[in-house]
């Protein structure tokens, strides 16, 4: 087969199942939806593989071609094409891989729920859309998979569409991304506008002479021109995964099914926007202004909802928080420039985050979708596969070395600590506090739902057991990239320029290089100098805190929660984010639509041109009904009288 | 000897008569067709004393063209009378106010 038509296969499958699953829904009935969606996606996993291992292995060259034009218009040409490097390719395996594994543990999950069929149909869109926009090469198809992954992800969270929280968290989620895409769409047309392309390769060869060009923005400000570009396009970015302050739609979005939770809101959909810059490097490279910003941004975001994470008591939320505070670690990874070392976090995160949030599914259907981490404990005894399953994946997590998290995390952090540009002494701040943290919420998670006495009541312990295979298979596949991917992948991906086509890199700015000297003896001497780092030993710090409070003391999390009422307050409220947004945003978009209603619809439009026009006619037409007396002579009288100053103005004004 | 301006002055007064006469009247419709004669009658009244004086034919013409049309107005005139009589069972001016706004 032609590699062509392979490559055009695999986001065609998934759309193929999509449409057999949504449409014939009754004719393919439930096992013949399940059975067709996870054939689409397992062939084209199996075809993302081959790809990879081509472009891998074999050193297959860049490919870039379009496959079809859309439109022309004045001379903008909106094609679809592949752009395929190491970092799709890349792209392309985990999102296949994750799908997949979801899709099965679906079966297991979904099992009793009435839109069986829907929701393979939807996760199916998802993974022909996410597929999309990772394969694209120009703007306007990285614009459409964005907005479509963004829609199927609005259809997902509302997935249980009778319950009230979820469809306002969907429609949160979907009103938050536009605000996100609204930076988004700017940047794309900044980049028509001065670059005269939406085609990568080509803006990619204008952005030279675009470096230096100054453009205003409000008020006379001077900006460089690519410093706005890169900010308009990193705030779509902040949109779609989730960076403060566009962030608080990702926590809400956990009122979906779980396995949509682990496809999109944490594995692929939420990593776009770090997918997208670390594609655009060799604009992002240009602005050293953009890259401190979305440093920063990264930074709060990994610090500040890891905070939330400790908080929290719904086993999801605790993993969404934590997808926050890793997305923040990607995110500061691209601020230091260090873009391969963003995608390796990635690429592990999607694998053991995945892995998690399964995990967490897992217990919430044994438990009868009870989700609340002080109605467990003792779990693990139950379930030893899922209670397994999720330690590893949190020591991946917490970076515990030779797990796959502590490559991609440690070298986040070496990379900040020798980064050179405004911001970074924050961002080495929050990254190492960002460790304690991470380690102090994945353990109480882990010991509140797995160990401990058991708080479960009596009934739901005793329908407590192991889920079916279904649901552990994809958590034991999942585990072992979340163990090893890591170990084996590291050298190649990182220093081995197995990215090197796909990323741009400044020399000044690349950090990754100068880490490489680290790895002179393997991973594995890597793996035991972790041992002996700063950042172990404060993950160790977080699981000792963990482990004393949560483990072995549990009424001392009671008297610190009294203690420290005013900071636990401001970490329960979410620093006021969404009460900030409720009032400033939804208040004032409130007021202001009433105030146009009342204001502009009701009484000008309505009342003045409308009603009002009506009733002068009414008011006029009342007066003049007065001289219809209906008396003949009145008529008479009236004709006669027109008659004689007719004539009278005849003779007097000819 | 009389002038042409005795013959304007009875038309003028034959038509103030008949607009006097619209007026006053209240009573019957039948008088206020009998004005409306007058009137015309008032107008030929002047068609003629112009067509003498001025030696000029056309004037006369024009008059019967309108006793023409005033036979047929009064015949459709009466006709409606007569109709309205059957459906009201009256004439009165002042009963006939439908058309008032």
């Amino acid at each position: 087969m032609r590699l062509q038509t392979i490559l055009l296969m695999i986001p065609l499958l998934p759309l193929v199942g999509d449409l057999t699953a949504g449409l014939f829904r009754h004719f393919v009935g439930r096992a013949g939806a399940h059975t067709v969606t996870i054939l689409a996606v397992g062939l084209s996993f199996l075809l993302s593989a081959y790809v990879a291992w081509e472009v891998f292995f074999n050193n297959l060259p860049v490919l870039n071609y379009s496959v079809y034009t859309w439109a022309i218009s004045d001379g903008i040409r909106f094609e679809i094409g592949f752009l395929i490097d190491s970092l799709s390719a890349l792209m392309m395996v985990v999102v296949t891989f994750v799908s997949l594994m979801v899709h099965i543990y679906t079966i297991g999950y979904m099992k009793d729920d009435p839109g069986y069929q829907r929701f393979f149909a939807y996760i199916n869109l998802f993974t022909f859309a996410m597929l999309m926009l990772v394969m694209a090469n120009n703007f306007i198809q990285l614009f459409f998979g964005w907005e479509a992954v963004g829609v199927v992800s609005y259809l997902l969270i509302g997935f249980w569409f009778k319950k009230d929280s979820a469809v306002k968290a969907n429609l949160k989620a979907f009103l938050v991304n536009r605000v996100g895409d609204f930076g988004f769409l700017l940047g794309i047309a900044a980049v028509l506008l001065y670059m005269g392309s939406l085609d990568y390769a080509e803006v990619f060869a204008a952005t030279p002479a675009v470096e230096g060009q100054t453009m205003t923005v409000l008020f006379g400000w001077e900006w460089q021109v690519m410093t706005v570009i890169c900010i308009c396009l990193f705030i779509g970015a902040m949109g779609k995964s989730a960076q403060v302050p566009l962030h608080v739609w990702l926590p809400d979005s956990m009122e979906g099914p779980t396995p949509i939770s682990a496809l999109i809101h944490a594995a692929t959909m939420v990593t776009a926007g770090i997918f997208m810059v670390a594609r655009l490097s060799p604009m992002f490279e240009t602005s050293v202004t953009a890259l401190s910003f979305i440093l920063v941004i990264g930074a709060v975001t990994a610090l500040f909802t890891g905070l939330i994470g400790i908080v929290q008591t719904d086993i999801k939320r605790v993993v969404a928080y934590s997808t926050l505070s890793q997305l923040g670690y990607m995110t500061v990874a691209l601020g230091v420039s260090a873009y391969s070392v963003a995608v390796f976090h990635l690429m592990t995160h999607a694998f053991f985050k995945a892995l998690l949030f399964l995990a967490a599914g897992s217990v919430i259907m044994a438990l009868h979708h009870k989700q609340d981490m002080r109605q467990m404990g003792g779990v693990g005894r139950y379930m030893p596969i899922t209670a397994a399953t999720a330690w590893l994946g949190s020591l991946a997590l917490i970076g515990f070395p030779f797990f796959s998290g502590f490559y991609s995390k440690d070298l986040i952090i070496e990379a900040v600590k020798l980064a050179d540009r405004p911001g970074v002494a924050f961002a080495t701040f929050a990254v190492y506090a960002g460790v304690v943290i991470t380690a102090l919420y994945s353990f109480r998670m882990l010991y509140l739902t797995f160990h401990g006495p058991t708080r479960m009541d009596e009934e739901t312990r005793s329908h407590a057991h192991e889920s079916p295979w279904v649901v552990t298979v994809p958590l034991v596949l999942l585990a072992i990239p979340s163990v090893l991917i890591g170990y084996f992948t590291v050298v190649p991906l990182l220093f081995g320029g197995a990215l090197e086509d796909a990323i741009f890199v400044r020399e000044a700015h690349d950090v990754v290089a100068q880490l490489a000297y680290k790895f002179d003896n393997g991973p594995f001497a890597f793996g035991l100098a972790g041992f002996l780092t700063p950042v172990f030993w404060l993950a160790m710090l977080g699981v000792g805190l963990a482990t004393y409070i949560y483990l072995f003391n549990q009424a001392l999390a009671e008297r610190l929660k009294q203690r420290l009422i005013w900071p636990w307050t401001v970490l329960d409220r979410k620093y006021g984010f969404d009460e900030l947004y409720q009032t400033v945003f939804t208040g004032g978009g409130l007021k202001l639509a009433s105030g146009l209603s009342r204001g502009g619809d009701r009484f000008l439009i309505d009342g003045l041109l409308v009603n009002g026009s009506a009733r002068l006619v009414g008011r006029l037409s009342g007066l003049l009904r007065q001289m219809q007396s209906g008396f003949l002579y009145h008529y008479a009288f009236a004709m006669i009288i027109g008659l004689v100053a007719l004539m009278a103005s005849f003779v007097l004004l000819r | 000897m009389l002038t042409l301006a005795h013959f304007l002055s009875l038309g003028a007064i034959l038509f103030c008569i008949s607009v006097a006469g619209i007026f006053l009247n209240r009573k019957n419709v039948l008088i206020l067709l009998m004005c409306i004669e007058l009137m015309l009658l008032a107008v030929n009244m002047n068609f003629v004393a112009f067509s003498h004086f001025l030696d000029h034919m056309d004037g006369q013409v024009f008059v019967f063209f309108i006793l023409t049309v005033a036979a047929a107005e009064a015949a459709i005139g009466l006709a409606i009378l007569v109709v309205l009589f059957r459906n009201r069972q009256s004439i009165e001016v002042g009963d006939l106010a439908d058309l008032k706004g």
